[in-house]
């Protein structure tokens, strides 16, 4: 359970952390992210040093060399703004993961602060900036993933409240929503059959609730989904739910 | 490189893995319902159960002592047994002194865990498994695949073949009349045996009062008939007061098996006493350390606050793939990815693979009954991994990842090298990683640097110069 305690958000500022899957591989997810939140009526600035959160080598248990990054992203992002990042995950690496691996650190409490005022992106507009509607029209039928990361968090609850408000969209429900993708960062290299197995079990369950796209608010899960989807030749459509709140501003779908 | 775990899964027969997969989900969903139908906020009554047995494993130097105390005045005996050899030294002890031949056995982990039934078999002795999944893996010769379903691993006409070869009868698949044939040839047995051995699932230190759970009422057969108990506990198992055991019951009958209570449920208060007209006369309790001091003493000592339920391993994705045998231990799942590896000591490094055959996805966490954070504890076990040295575990060296991670020039330039991704087949590029992940998938093509190109070019209302501050 990753219950994150944060400041309530007071300004409309916010530093961006686009993730290091975004600045590789999911550059539109980013610039949605910029979008929402420039809806949101939020100012938004993206410190250039950024590069990623730490938590591959924290997953694969190489504490110290994560400790390194960790200390970088907590200079990149000094001040007292939110950071907000597209991805429950790297949310969750800095309030839940840097936390931990920081123990008994002299720079445990700047790395706490940190943590305190990350927010993954639905949650920070529904819980840190009270968003409940949305303009715009998007008309597909979505099924919402549930990251693990954000397992114990408001995020899912923060995402269907979002997607639910969006006019146009219908939500469906699928089996054992609960049970993980099999992404698992490190894991999914190190235990291919294991993470494909399980990626093959969430793409029956998905299927089965036949949506028009399959949303998330982590684009590592849907990187393994949606390859593991393409590489059987049947692909199934994913966007982060950045890219469906911009994409209902205009009016309809996009890419 | 392939980790045993996912070589293991991959060769599990599939009707072996769709009979775990259907059982456990089925469990798993009953628990959910039944948890979430008979309480407001099962949450909470998780991390209370939690609190109360860290206090206790933080306050063993208290209770044992007190609960050592109870015992005596209550007529047991009570022993220390350090290691799981002095534990087996000990039953032996008992049984010889006794001229005991025939031991009935209740289904107890931590006889699993110090290999008391082979011990004693080599010494001459019978230790005969009377729950009726340890029975099976007993004539099997085979090893418990879950903690509270020993045979979760096989289906009924292997067991039925196993009936026929061990002389219960002709072959009949019937899950009726197996129970019977099992239950007519240990009844036997149970009026034959000397001693009775069962665990305990809590022991109070307020009264000494030893908690047993069964659904087959074998572990009261084990002490009907016999003149001596013999009780083998682990020191975790100790709770602080009667009054506990109320939540802790509660939690474990649904956890465990989706039952509101189990069938059985025993509280032991000592052995016979004088003007009884039955129960066994004398008996002992085995208090066994066998590791569990020193994980104590570690960074990840809320795992000795497990109860046994199993609930994690029903839940897990990793379990529900693999089967109980993968985990090459006693304790598999994901608790036991952290307990089995522990519980070596010195010989971390044997299982030092298993913290790693998880994706963190947290459902075990979610579903303890005792709160336990299993994930954090999985990764600070990585993290042991490495800072010991242990070699290669199947985590792709993190060193350069790290350097170029916190310089952002280096950064940078890497994102737009990484562009050769769209000219190179995947296939070719010699990199285990890249090998691993695209046998079954296919990678999204390389958009490195065009997010903050995008960022830097936009006409309005653009970003606000550098990171703030």
């Amino acid at each position: 359970m990753l219950n994150a305690e944060r400041k309530p958000v007071t300004g409309r500022r916010v530093q961006l952390m686009a993730t290091c899957l975004c600045d590789a591989f999911y550059d539109d997810v980013a610039a949605a992210t910029v979008e929402v939140l420039e809806q949101a009526g939020v100012e938004v600035s993206f410190p250039e040093g950024q590069t990623c959160c730490g938590q591959p080598a924290f997953n694969g248990g190489d504490w110290a060399a994560s400790r390194k990054v960790v200390r970088h992203t907590v200079r990149t992002f000094a001040g007292e703004d939110p950071v907000v990042v597209p991805s429950g995950s790297c949310a969750a690496m800095l309030f839940h993961g840097a936390v931990l691996e920081f123990e008994g650190q002299p720079d445990l409490p700047e790395v706490e602060a940190l943590g305190r005022r990350t927010w993954e992106l639905a949650d920070y507009l529904v819980n840190g900036l009270g968003v409940r509607s949305w303009p715009g029209r998007y008309d597909a039928k979505v099924a919402l993933h549930r990251s693990c990361h954000t397992r114990g968090t408001a995020s899912v609850e923060a995402a269907l409240t979002l997607l639910r408000a969006v006019a146009g969209v219908e939500v469906v429900e699928f089996g054992e929503p609960e049970q993980c993708c099999g992404f698992g960062g490190t894991f999914a290299v190190s235990y291919p059959h294991l993470s494909t197995a399980m990626g093959a079990l969430k793409l029956d369950h998905v299927r089965a609730a036949q949506p028009d796209v399959y949303v998330a608010v982590d684009m590592s899960c849907m990187m393994h989904l949606g390859g593991l989807a393409e590489k059987e030749g049947k692909p199934i459509r994913t966007q982060h739910l950045a890219q469906v709140l911009r994409d209902a501003l205009k009016g309809g779908r996009r890419n | 490189m392939r980790q045993p775990i996912d070589q293991f899964a991959k060769q599990l027969p599939a009707d072996k893995r769709a009979s775990v997969y259907q059982s456990t989900k089925a469990t798993h969903e009953k628990r959910t319902k039944l948890l979430f139908d008979g309480f407001a906020d099962p949450n909470r009554l998780r991390t209370l159960a939690g609190q109360i047995k860290q206090h206790a494993l933080e306050n063993l130097d208290t209770y044992l002592p007190q609960v050592e105390a109870r015992l005596k005045a209550n007529g047991a005996q009570v022993h220390w047994a350090g290691t799981g050899e002095k534990a087996c030294e000990i039953v032996l002890r008992i049984m010889k002194a006794r001229g005991a031949t025939r031991m009935v056995k209740a289904k107890t982990m931590v006889s699993e865990e110090i290999e008391l039934a082979a011990y004693l078999e080599k010494h001459g002795l019978e230790a005969l498994e009377t729950d009726l999944g340890e029975f099976i893996v007993q004539i099997d010769h085979d090893h418990p695949s879950h903690i509270v379903r020993p045979i979760i691993h096989k289906n009924r006409r292997e067991i039925a073949q196993s009936f026929e070869r061990e002389g219960l009868g002709a072959y009949n698949d019937d899950p009726e009349t197996i129970t019977r044939r099992a239950r007519q040839y240990l009844r036997h047995k149970y009026l034959a045996a000397d001693v009775g051995l069962t665990g305990a699932n809590f022991v109070s230190a307020e009264s000494g009062r030893i908690v047993l759970v069964t659904n087959e009422g074998n572990s009261r057969f084990c002490m009907a008939a016999t003149r001596c108990h013999i009780a083998l506990v682990g020191i975790e198992k100790i709770v602080p007061r009667d009054r506990d055991l109320g939540l802790l019951l509660n939690l474990l009958g649904r956890s465990a098996t989706a039952q509101d209570l189990t069938v059985y449920t025993e509280f032991i208060n000592g052995p016979k006493a004088p003007g009884q007209p039955d129960g066994p006369e004398e008996m002992h309790v085995i208090f066994v350390d066998n590791g569990r001091t020193e994980v104590l003493a570690g960074e990840c000592r809320e795992i000795l606050r497990c109860i046994r339920c199993g609930a994690c391993l029903n839940v897990c994705p990793v379990y529900r793939q693999a089967s109980g045998h993968a985990y090459r231990s006693v304790y598999p799942g994901p608790v036991g990815s952290v307990l089995s590896p522990l519980l070596l000591g010195d010989r971390f490094p044997q299982k030092a693979d298993l913290p790693k055959a998880s994706s963190l996805c947290g459902a075990c966490h979610e579903v303890c009954p005792v709160n336990i954070p299993i994930p954090d504890l999985l990764l600070r076990l990585r993290n042991r991994a490495k800072e010991e040295n242990v070699p290669s575990t199947g985590t792709p060296p993190m060193g350069a990842w790290a350097l170029m991670a916190s310089q952002p020039t280096a950064w940078k330039a890497a994102l737009v090298g990484g562009n050769l991704l769209n000219y190179v087949p995947a296939r070719l590029i010699p990199v285990p990683a890249m090998q691993a992940w695209c046998e079954k998938r296919t990678l999204p093509p390389w958009r490195g640097g065009k997010f903050r190109q995008w960022m830097r070019q936009r006409p309005k209302p653009g970003p606000t110069a550098g990171p703030a501050g």
